[in-house]
């Protein structure tokens, strides 16, 4: 494992693994009654958030805290972009302080990358997300939640998705969950393509490892995960799609459109779900639909991706872990 | 009056000759030249040019004396060979009238490194709505002929006609920051397969090429002259080869990074990178290298951007844009067009001196090393190779993307009107 976690482009196929193998005993601890482990006991993990995000911050938070870590929450609210010198003063400050590890959502691309490189810091760095460009974590609990319902959550260990088809439906341009899975589930063999209207595909995608369709109904009975990305209002008013409601009839994934799926197919959307528009309640509340267990999955991949990057050389879980690599 | 006899230098990249400096002028061009009464500079077989123009500088003074200032950017311009700096518009408070422009001709006079020609705002405040006072400019002390907003686009279609036609009236010229607003909003990088992995704000060629497209049109219906700063991408340059090929009054500018450095520089996410125009692709570069060889891009200006180290170091998106450029120019245009084959010296002469000082009416500088013209002279160590270390530099700022890169040839000496400004790569 590399010191930081910047970038799910970063990872290699065993590394991604890896984190998943230590995610399901991470899970494990979720299940016991007393859900804690004295891992990071001693350790100092601060989420340094300059954008709003309640839902990422939390899971860290819980990841941290059932690692027994030290939590710092430093959320700075508003535009740091404006003032960009306060992402080297508060890194500074920070490590003044001894900080381990800084979680950091920014939202400005590349502000992890230049937290890890800059020399300003000598913590470990793990994005949690930047601007448009990689959200790793939120790549790995997917890929989690793809193992295991299309793998199995015991036949998994050790697996990748080779072979497994994936289609990311939505706003890939803006999307730094985009990015971050075409990265990752390409690592782990699967096929991913791409649906989106063009004005919501970036000029050089046809670089990326993956396949690119403007027409949702012809992917659909070919694929084993379709997961949905949010689309956020303001990009209608930006020319992007002429009405919500046009956007819904080409891209929204309701029962009609699910109904063509493959049986064992699954829904999931990062969240938070834009009901109506991008997704019908009906496919929402299905149990096709994973929305709410990638939620819990992420508390599991946030513990491994800590435990991993801050030593591991503890035993994690269940069994002794000698060297990780 | 003071003699100086430049030895044995190659002029223009010529056989050797000496060349005898006599007050502000040049007296002889010649082989085994008398040496007596005059100082004596050994050339030993560099290259001598006439001294360097740069069309596309920016002091910061007034208002931003901390990036830089008439005397640290006119040093740094000695430094790099230049006898003579086109100081852009975009100070605080802007140069849209003729107080402005004339303070910062008057610190340049003063200072004497090198002469400082204003370029006075197309708009007032650069805010594209109202013309400035264009005549007003012209007419001051200054003696304003090029007019640019450069920073920011003249993209109101009938302001920019407006001022092609006006400055007529005194043979002026428009230098246009080609860059379309919408298509650039929030835009941080060249937008292509850089860009999309790197999830930046792309900035498209179409940007650039749509308003060089526009404004060449608009000098030809106008019949008016117009120069296109910073040219960047491949698609513009066919357009302005087109436009020339039709008899169209464009000429146009290249800076020295867009001929070296590509967009891949920026996964680094090392804001060193960041300039308006962006860093674009390699096929952009070889491109902009072919047609300033064959003359569709008439010259090299450096688009000197300084700026101070907190502006920089910092997140990209939050970093200020731009590149110093005066004291590496020459070093690499030597690099991508001298050793590349495609100029001779000669023709960096008429890239970095004679074209831009014609381009703007530089009176004195641009003329051939020859008896009689001015003593405005470049001595250039072309053997020289050496890392790039901006601790050395004139300019108040560092902000120099070849720190460490190894870059060719060095300046030892400068002069302007006869008198060293650069000895022995010493300022004086």
């Amino acid at each position: 494992m590399q010191r930081h976690l910047i970038s799910a482009a970063d990872l290699t196929r065993d590394d991604a693994v890896l984190i998943l193998d230590t995610a399901e005993e991470m899970a494990r601890v979720a299940d016991r009654p007393i859900k804690k482990l004295p891992t990071l006991r001693g350790r100092t993990v601060v989420n340094l958030f300059f954008e709003d995000s309640t839902r990422t911050r939390i899971s860290f938070e819980a990841a941290e805290k059932r690692l027994s870590a030290d939590v710092i929450n430093f959320t700075a609210k508003g535009s740091s972009v404006s003032k960009g010198e306060s992402l080297k003063d508060t890194a500074q400050t920070l490590e003044a302080m001894g900080v381990d590890a800084v979680v950091i959502r920014h939202g400005a691309s590349g502000a992890p990358y230049r937290l890890a490189t800059s020399g300003w810091i000598d913590a470990a760095v793990i994005n949690a997300g930047d601007g448009t460009h990689q959200h790793p974590t939120q790549a790995l609990l997917d890929a989690f939640t793809m193992r295991r319902r299309l793998v199995g959550r015991d036949e998994g260990l050790g697996q990748d998705l080779s072979g497994k088809r994936i289609t990311l439906v939505g706003d890939i341009l803006h999307s730094r969950v985009a990015r971050s899975n075409v990265d990752l589930l390409h690592t782990l063999g699967a096929e991913v393509t791409l649906v989106s209207p063009p004005t919501l595909v970036p000029v050089g995608v046809e670089t990326w490892p993956c396949e690119v369709s403007y027409d949702l109904d012809r992917t659909l009975a070919k694929s084993d995960a379709v997961m949905l990305l949010r689309v956020q209002r303001e990009r209608m008013n930006a020319a992007f799609f002429p009405t919500e409601r046009e956007y819904s009839r080409r891209y929204g994934l309701d029962g009609d459109r699910m109904a063509k799926m493959p049986e064992h197919a699954i829904v999931m959307h990062p969240g938070p779900m834009v009901r109506g528009m991008e997704i019908t309640a009906e496919v929402a509340d299905s149990d096709r639909c994973t929305a709410v267990e990638q939620v819990a999955n992420g508390v599991s991949i946030r513990m491994a991706v800590l435990y991993l990057l801050l030593g591991g050389n503890e035993p994690a879980a269940t069994h002794t872990r000698t060297e990780e690599k | 009056m003071t003699k100086i006899l430049i030895r044995g230098a190659k002029v223009l990249g010529g056989e050797p000759q000496d060349v005898l400096i006599d007050g502000e002028t040049i007296a002889e061009v010649g082989t085994g030249l008398s040496a007596e009464g005059a100082e004596v500079v050994e050339a030993d077989g560099r290259v001598l040019l006439p001294g360097l123009v740069d069309l596309h500088t920016h002091l910061r003074e007034p208002g931003r004396e901390d990036s830089e200032t008439v005397l640290t950017g006119t040093r740094a311009a000695a430094s790099g060979g230049y006898t003579a700096v086109f100081a852009m518009a975009n100070t605080f408070p802007v140069a849209d009238t003729a107080g402005v422009v004339e303070q910062v001709y008057r610190l340049g006079r003063e200072h004497g490194y090198c002469d400082v020609q204003p370029i006075g705002a197309v708009t007032v405040g650069l805010e594209g709505k109202k013309l400035a006072e264009l005549g007003a400019m012209h007419e001051s002390a200054a003696g304003v002929t090029v007019f640019s907003d450069d920073g920011k686009c003249v993209d109101d279609a009938v302001i920019m006609r407006r001022a092609l036609e006006y400055v007529k009236a005194f043979g002026g010229v428009v230098a246009q920051h080609a860059q379309e607003p919408r298509l650039t909003e929030g835009a941080q990088m060249n937008e292509g397969v850089v860009s999309a992995e790197l999830g930046l704000g792309g900035w498209p060629a179409v940007a650039e090429e749509s308003i060089i497209a526009r404004d060449v049109l608009l000098a030809e219906h106008v019949g008016s002259r117009v120069h296109i700063c910073h040219l960047s991408t491949a698609g513009s340059v066919e357009i302005v080869r087109w436009a020339k090929s039709r008899g169209i009054d464009v000429t146009a500018e290249v800076t020295p990074h867009h001929l070296l450095l590509t967009d891949e520089l920026v996964r680094s996410y090392n804001p060193v990178y960041k300039v308006n125009p962006p860093l674009r692709t390699e096929r952009d570069v070889l491109a902009l290298r072919e047609a300033l060889a064959d003359g569709t891009i008439d010259i090299v200006a450096t688009d000197h951007a300084p700026h101070p180290h907190e502006d920089k170091d910092c997140e990209w998106a939050a970093a200020a844009m731009g590149m110093v450029g005066l004291e590496t120019a020459l070093s690499v245009v030597q690099r991508t067009m001298v050793e590349t084959g495609l100029l001779d010296w000669a023709g960096v002469a008429d890239r970095m001196s004679l074209k831009p000082a014609a381009i703007g009416g530089a009176q004195g500088h641009g003329r051939p090393v020859s008896a009689g013209e001015p003593a405005n002279l470049t001595l250039v160590d072309t053997a020289y190779r050496g890392e790039v270390d901006p601790a050395g530099f004139a300019s108040r700022s560092r902000n120099t993307p070849y720190e460490g890169r190894e870059l060719p040839g060095r300046v030892t000496h400068t002069w302007l009107r006869g008198r060293a400004t650069l000895v022995d790569g010493k300022l004086a």
